[in-house]
C-alpha cells in the first residue's frame, strides 16, 4: 500500500483556492443510484470545480466508482442500473433520458483501471476517436495524433513505431495511450477510475505527473484506493462510505483536519 | 535423504494408490479412444492412397468397369459448400452478434440461444427432408441450390454459436473503453469487438465448413447426384459424400476403390481446415 509513497514523485502544490474563483463544471444534486433494488448511492450532493482535480476516496464498495460511472452514464450499457436526481454538466442535466450519450461521452472522457487499448495500431487507437467527430486531411490528423501522444507523454517512446499494435506496449505505456486516446477527442472532463492500480511505481509516477499537467486544460475526477495518491494529485477530495458522501473539501483539509470522525478513521488507516 | 514426515502414513499411501488407479484409467480411456481413430485413418490411407492419381482430379465419375475420376463430385462439393458458406456465414455472424452484443440481456436471446442449440444438434437428415419439402418437392426437381441451402442450414447454428462465444470473450472493459470516447455501438462492434474476436470467428466458419464437407444425408434429398459434368446449380449435382455413399455400396470393385479415394480426399481436406483453424485459434490467444 505504501510502496508508492516511498517513491520520488512530482510534488503537487495545493494552491490556496479562493472560493470566488471556483465555478461548477459538474453539479450533482440529490443523486441516488440503484443496482436493481440495491441503493448504492444515497443522496449525493457535490460540485466538481472547473479546472480542478477531485479525488473520490473510500473503502471498497463505498460507491466511488459507481459515482464516477454516473458522470458519463457508463452504467447505461447495462440493464437494471439507474440513477435518479440531478447531475448537470455546464447546467445541462445529463441524466435526461433524451441526452445523447455519445456526445456526452465525447465531452466526458474516461480512463479505466486496466489499460484498454483497442486491438489496432498505436496510430489508429488515437486517430479512430478523432475521425468520429471530425473529417481532417491526413497531415492535420497526423498532427492531432502527435499532439495527443505528446500530451500523454508517450510520443517519444512510440514515434518510431506508430504502426505497432497498441496492445504490444507495456502496461504503463498502454495506460498513457488510453489517456492520449481520451485527450484526442477533446473532452472537457476526464474521469480516471483507479488509473494506476495495475501499474508499477515508475509508471504510476508518470501518470500522476500527467494528471498534474492535464488539469490546466481539463476538469479531472480520479477514483483511487491509494490515499497518498489522492493527497498528491487532487485539489479536492470527497470521502465516501457505504454509498454516502461523508465529507468533501480541499484535499489539504481532508487529510489534515477532517470534520467527520469516519473520515479521520479512514485516512489514519483505522478501517478500510 | 530422509523422507518428508508423513510420506508413509496409511492415509497418504491410500491416496497415492487412488491416484495411480485414476491415472491408469484415464490413460486407458484415452488409448482406447485414440486407437479407433488411428485405425480408421490407417484403413482409409491403406485403401485410398493407391487410387490417388491425376485422373481422380481430371476425369468424371465412370460407369462400372471403366476408368474415371471424381472431378464432377469434387467440383460439385466445392460449389455447394461455397454457396452454403456465402449464405450461412453472414446470417450466423449477424445472429451471433445480436446474441452477444445487442440482445445479451434480452429474454428473446435465451429463446434464440435454446433453439439454436437444438438446431446445432439436429440430425442432418431432418434438415435434408425439410429442404426437400421446401425446395425440391415444390419445384419438382433436385438441384444444387437445394443442396447448398440444406448445407447452409447446418452452417448457421455453428457460426451463431462460435460468433457469440468469441464475442462474449471480448472483455466488457473494451466495450466500455469504446463507449467512453463516444463510439456508437454499431461502430464499436465493427471496429473493436470484431477485431478482437476475429481469429475465433474465422475458426468457427472453418469448423462449419469442415462439418458440412462430409454431410451426406441432406444432399441425398436435395442435390441428389449427377454422373456427368455439370456446373448448373439448378440441376441435380454430384458431391463427394453422395458419390462415396453410392460407390461404396455398389458391387463393383473399381467404384469401391474410387469411394475409398474420395473418402481420403474429404478427410485430408477437413484435416487441413482443422489445422488452419487451430493455427488461427492459437494466434488469437497470443496476440
Amino acid at each position: 500500500m505504501n510502496s508508492v509513497a516511498s517513491f520520488t514523485v512530482p510534488s503537487v502544490t495545493h494552491a490556496a483556492v479562493n472560493a470566488g474563483d471556483l465555478t461548477d463544471k459538474v453539479t450533482i444534486r440529490n443523486l441516488d443510484f440503484f443496482y436493481g433494488d440495491n441503493r448504492a448511492l444515497k443522496d449525493i450532493n457535490v460540485s466538481l470545480y472547473n479546472g480542478k482535480v477531485t479525488a473520490f476516496i473510500g473503502p471498497s464498495g463505498c460507491g466511488k466508482s459507481t459515482l464516477l460511472r454516473v458522470l458519463n452514464r457508463m452504467y447505461d450499457l447495462y440493464p437494471n442500473q439507474r440513477a435518479t436526481g440531478d447531475v448537470s454538466l455546464d447546467n445541462e442535466n445529463i441524466l435526461d433520458p433524451a441526452q445523447d450519450l455519445n456526445l456526452l461521452r465525447a465531452k466526458v472522457g474516461m480512463v479505466f483501471q486496466k489499460p484498454t487499448p483497442f486491438p489496432m495500431t498505436i496510430y489508429e487507437n488515437i486517430a479512430f476517436g478523432i475521425r468520429l467527430y471530425e473529417k481532417l486531411p491526413k497531415s492535420e490528423l497526423d498532427g492531432r495524433v502527435q499532439r495527443a501522444l505528446e500530451r500523454a507523454a508517450l510520443w517519444n517512446e512510440v514515434k518510431d513505431k506508430l504502426g505497432a499494435n497498441g496492445q504490444s506496449l507495456s502496461g504503463g505505456q498502454q495506460q498513457r495511450l488510453c489517456i492520449a486516446r481520451t485527450v484526442a477527442v477533446r473532452p472537457e472532463v476526464i474521469l480516471l477510475d483507479e488509473p494506476c492500480s495495475a501499474l508499477d511505481p515508475i509508471s504510476t509516477a508518470k501518470i500522476e505527473e500527467l494528471i498534474d499537467e492535464l488539469k490546466e486544460d481539463y476538469t479531472l475526477v480520479i477514483v483511487t484506493h491509494n490515499m497518498q495518491q489522492a493527497a498528491r494529485v487532487s485539489d479536492y477530495t470527497a470521502f465516501m462510505y457505504l454509498g454516502e458522501l461523508v465529507e468533501f473539501g480541499e484535499t489539504a483539509k481532508i487529510f489534515t483536519k477532517p470534520d467527520d470522525r469516519r473520515t479521520q478513521d479512514y485516512i489514519t488507516g483505522r478501517f478500510g | 535423504m530422509a523422507l518428508i514426515s508423513g510420506a508413509n502414513s496409511p492415509l497418504y499411501a491410500k491416496r497415492r494408490r487412488k491416484n495411480v488407479i485414476t491415472m491408469a484409467l484415464a490413460f486407458a480411456a484415452t488409448a482406447l479412444g485414440l486407437t479407433w481413430l488411428v485405425l480408421v485413418l490407417a484403413v482409409l490411407l491403406w485403401n485410398g492412397v493407391g487410387g490417388l492419381s491425376l485422373a481422380v482430379f481430371t476425369e468424371m465419375t465412370p460407369p462400372p468397369g471403366a476408368a474415371g475420376g471424381l472431378l464432377n463430385p469434387i467440383v460439385g462439393s466445392l460449389m455447394m459448400t461455397v454457396v452454403a458458406v456465402v449464405i450461412g456465414t453472414p446470417l450466423g455472424i449477424l445472429a451471433g452478434t445480436y446474441l452477444a452484443e445487442y440482445g445479451r440481456y434480452d429474454k428473446l436471446s435465451s429463446v434464440v440461444r435454446f433453439i439454436n442449440d437444438i438446431l446445432l444438434s439436429a440430425p442432418s437428415i431432418v434438415i435434408g427432408l425439410f429442404v426437400y419439402e421446401v425446395m425440391v418437392a415444390s419445384l419438382g426437381h433436385f438441384s444444387g441450390w437445394a443442396g447448398a441451402v440444406a448445407l447452409a442450414v447446418i452452417v448457421v447454428p455453428v457460426v451463431v454459436r462460435t460468433t457469440e462465444d468469441m464475442l462474449t470473450l471480448v472483455p466488457d472493459t473494451l466495450r466500455e473503453a469504446a463507449a467512453s470516447i463516444g463510439l456508437p455501438r454499431s461502430l464499436m462492434i465493427r471496429h473493436v469487438a470484431y477485431k478482437a474476436a476475429r481469429a475465433g470467428m474465422i475458426t468457427g466458419v472453418l469448423l462449419a465448413i469442415a462439418r458440412i464437407s462430409g454431410e451426406t444425408a441432406p444432399l441425398l434429398f436435395t442435390a441428389l447426384n449427377n454422373q456427368f459434368w455439370s456446373l448448373d446449380m439448378a440441376a441435380p449435382m454430384a458431391s463427394l459424400p453422395v458419390v462415396i455413399f453410392q460407390f461404396a455400396l455398389s458391387p463393383y470393385k473399381d467404384w469401391q476403390e474410387l469411394a475409398w479415394t474420395g473418402a481420403l480426399i474429404i478427410t485430408l481436406a477437413v484435416l487441413a481446415l482443422s489445422i488452419v483453424a487451430r493455427f488461427l485459434g492459437a494466434q488469437s490467444k497470443t496476440s
